[in-house]
């Protein structure tokens, strides 16, 4: 059996043959507690290296020294899901030499897999692994659940080194990707805190105005037509998306219905619903909360998938095509519905549409929650900052002052409004929010392309300029 | 309607902004122990503000500080040529006090051209002296629509534990009660303090004082009101019976009849006030409009 353990970073590197102008990639399991990023990437600038493409999944908080290595070319691409503002100011402020790419959770693999994009070096967190690579992301000290965006990298990567801080006997099991895929091995101290890989959200807001919204939007599900029997379900990771599964649990409870599947992203809250039997099964590309990793590897109805398979909206097919519903946040909403979660209220590169994008477009019923105001901004404009999410693929609007429905839903919006909700136009909700802000002084942006944004299907949804500051 | 009134401080715009989104039938902006000595200025220009920019789709109250303070004025003065629905004033003693306010108030309408007696009182009783004077402060004022039963102070004016199940306040809330109607004006009870998400005892508390005679109950928290304005409104199924003895009554008058049958049984005339009562409340909550 050919050895491929080594003995360490550096030594991967030189073995896989690393030139300036490659890309490089990670994925971003362990959030804001990864540490394989920042020790790959030191490394890589130690020995010299420039013009690396860094190619995550997701760039965290934890991943604040390509900021740096954006100023000193060492990094001068970027091909991501998310950017966390540490990084995303930087490139913003026309830093990075080229545009940064953006594309969503699915199309990322499918990117990968058709060459539209491209990886030499993946390297790998595992939390445990062998010698010859089989690797997963349930055991070890540092188990951070499962490894869904990794499995393109891994497939599709031309090499691949997996780094673990968790070293087991041959044949490691249970196995999430293969030794097929794996050139080399390397064992170190630590990959992560896995405390960081807590969104911070593990229990239900208190925050009035968005438990009211979040009543509200189940509300909306509850009386949309598609509540029933073998439901497939998902929330995005804000207080408020999350704050639904109080209100999911009391309607189903009332309505005697039953939930197939919680796709996730998942966190405590929904293994409770799995565990009482509100829902039969979870699908998991990630996990947000530690009892969410002991879920994943202990129970069998808690399946473990790639991102492909979650959302690659351009497969055969795909988990988020199934979804019947959807509660998603939003930075900023527009009246055309297109959703702004890329850049904040200066225009200054702050999140990314992570899977939002693909599974808007997947669900049957795509719910924006969001409040009317945030801090004094408003958050439904005539028109967004950044098009992350087109508003084709939004269906409903839920803030605490009233709905707004997609004028494409004609029968969709008299459902609701039979049920006594408060549906609105989006326009009046625009006014509402504008006449306690007013208009802000537009933000002032160079010529510069600084980031491009596509979307679930690969176009380009959107640009973003550089910030004049 | 005074199912629910939901307390906000002055002083937190946030909830000054929002007040109104929680469904509560009143919101009642705090000048008085919400907000603290060193921010009775700022809450009050803020309140101000708020009133001004802010439409509320609700009743509005304005609780100011008490005649026993060197705020009270200043609160009027800030806050009357805004136009509140309802002026809550706090530690009153006796039907004096309310003729004091009164008066000031009527000095701010003249000076501002504004109908006399537009804005309302519902004063906050929390003195045993209140009690015991609670008719007469009840009819001290035309202005006057509600009394509303301020347990903690009351408690402490009273040498009293506050207790769960309400002994130490059972006296005052009957009081309180029979003063309001007695003078035809609501009768609002005090709120719920012991655990703001014990919506269980919320709920026990708030069935007690609706079957005493209550209109409605102050909320300290905004998801109280969803389960107080549940208790003070019919249900569906009470309406449907309101209904049938109302119409009912129709019929027996158009027919000249005195006597009334519903479902083959006779009904008498508080039933049918009672019937009358609950079909105009349901009909206003649930927006419904017969022919």
């Amino acid at each position: 059996m050919k050895g491929k353990l080594v003995a360490s970073i550096e030594e991967a590197i030189r073995l896989c043959g690393l030139k300036d102008g490659m890309t490089v990639s990670f994925h971003h399991h362990l959030r804001d507690g990864d540490q394989v990023l920042p020790m790959v990437m030191a490394k890589i600038e130690e020995l010299g290296f420039h013009d690396i493409t860094v190619s995550a999944s997701s760039i965290h908080g934890s991943h604040g020294c390509l900021a740096d290595m954006i100023k000193s070319k060492v990094v001068t691409g970027i091909d991501t899901n998310f950017i966390h503002k540490c990084v995303g100011t930087t490139i913003s402020e026309g830093y990075l030499e080229t545009p940064a790419i953006f594309r969503t959770h699915g199309n990322r693999p499918h990117a990968l897999a058709t060459g539209e994009a491209h990886i030499d070096i993946a390297f790998i967190a595992a939390s445990a692994a062998d010698c010859q690579g089989n690797m997963n992301g349930v055991d070890g000290p540092s188990a951070f659940g499962p490894m869904g965006y990794a499995f393109a990298d891994a497939q599709f990567a031309d090499k691949v080194v997996v780094i673990t801080d968790y070293l087991v006997d041959y044949p490691l099991t249970p196995i999430s990707i293969d030794e097929r895929y794996v050139d080399y091995v390397v064992k170190v101290d630590s990959i992560g805190d896995t405390s960081g890989i807590a969104s911070g959200i593990t229990t239900i807001s208190k925050d009035p105005i968005g438990l009211k919204i979040a009543k509200t939007a189940v509300q909306v599900f509850e009386n949309s037509g598609y509540f029933e029997d073998g439901f497939v379900y998902q929330t995005g990771g804000g207080r408020t998306s999350l704050a639904t599964t109080k209100f999911l649990k009391e309607a189903m409870d009332r309505r005697g219905v039953h939930g197939a599947c919680i796709l996730g992203g998942i966190n405590g809250l929904f293994i409770d619903l799995l565990e009482q039997g509100y829902f039969n099964k979870i699908v998991d590309t990630q996990c947000f909360d530690l009892k969410a990793v002991e879920s994943l590897k202990n129970d069998v109805r808690h399946q473990e998938i790639a991102c492909g398979h979650y959302a690659d909206m351009c497969a055969k097919s795909c988990v988020a095509a199934h979804l019947t519903t959807v509660m998603l946040g939003a930075t900023e909403i527009d009246t055309e519905f297109n959703v702004n979660i890329h850049t904040d209220s200066n225009g200054l590169i702050m999140g990314g549409s992570g899977g939002h994008t693909d599974i808007a477009y997947g669900a049957k019923l795509t719910v924006i929650v969001t409040p009317l105001l945030r801090q004094r901004r408003a958050a439904v404009l005539d028109r967004v900052g950044t098009k992350s999410t087109m508003g084709d693929t939004i269906d409903v609007l839920v803030t605490q002052r009233g709905i707004a429905v997609n004028p494409k839903h004609q029968g969709l919006r008299e459902r609701l409004l039979d049920a006594g909700l408060p549906v609105k136009d989006i326009h009046e909700l625009r006014k509402m929010a504008r006449d306690l802000t007013g208009e802000p002084k537009p933000v002032a942006f160079t010529d510069k392309v600084v980031a491009k944004v596509y979307g679930y299907d690969g176009k380009l949804n959107d640009v973003i300029y550089q910030s004049k500051g | 309607m005074r199912r629910t009134m939901l307390f906000m401080p002055g002083s937190k715009p946030g909830n000054l902004l929002n007040g109104d989104v929680y469904g509560a039938d009143s919101i009642i902006i705090d000048l008085e122990d919400a907000v603290a000595l060193a921010e009775k200025d700022s809450a009050r220009i803020l309140t101000k503000h708020a009133m001004r920019t802010f439409h509320y789709d609700c009743e509005l109250i304005i609780r100011i500080n008490s005649l026993t303070t060197p705020f009270w004025q200043a609160d009027l003065d800030a806050v009357i040529p805004e136009k509140p629905d309802v002026i809550m004033p706090t530690k009153i003693y006796t039907a004096d006090d309310i003729r004091t306010i009164d008066a000031y108030i009527t000095e701010i309408e003249k000076a501002h051209g504004m109908e006399a007696g537009g804005v309302k009182l519902l004063p906050l009783l929390e003195t045993a002296a209140s009690i015991e004077h609670a008719f007469e402060i009840a009819t001290a004022s035309p202005r006057m629509v509600g009394l509303y039963l301020g347990a903690m102070d009351l408690a402490l004016d009273m040498k009293a534990t506050r207790t769960h199940e309400g002994y130490d306040i059972a006296y005052a809330r009957s009081r309180l009660v029979i003063a309001a109607r007695a003078a035809g004006i609501d009768a609002l009870d005090t709120p719920y303090t012991w655990d703001i998400h014990d919506n269980d005892g919320l709920a026990e508390e708030t069935r007690m004082v609706k079957n005493m005679g209550f209109n409605g109950k102050a909320c300290i928290y905004p998801g109280q009101v969803e389960v107080v304005n549940d208790i003070f409104s019919p249900t569906k199924e009470r309406y449907e019976w309101a209904l049938a003895i109302v119409k009912g009554a129709e019929e027996a008058e158009a027919q000249g009849k005195g006597v009334v049958a519903v479902n083959g049984e006779l009904v008498d005339g508080p039933v049918i006030i009672i019937a009358r009562n609950t079909v105009a409340e349901y009909e206003k909550i649930n927006g419904v409009h017969r022919s």
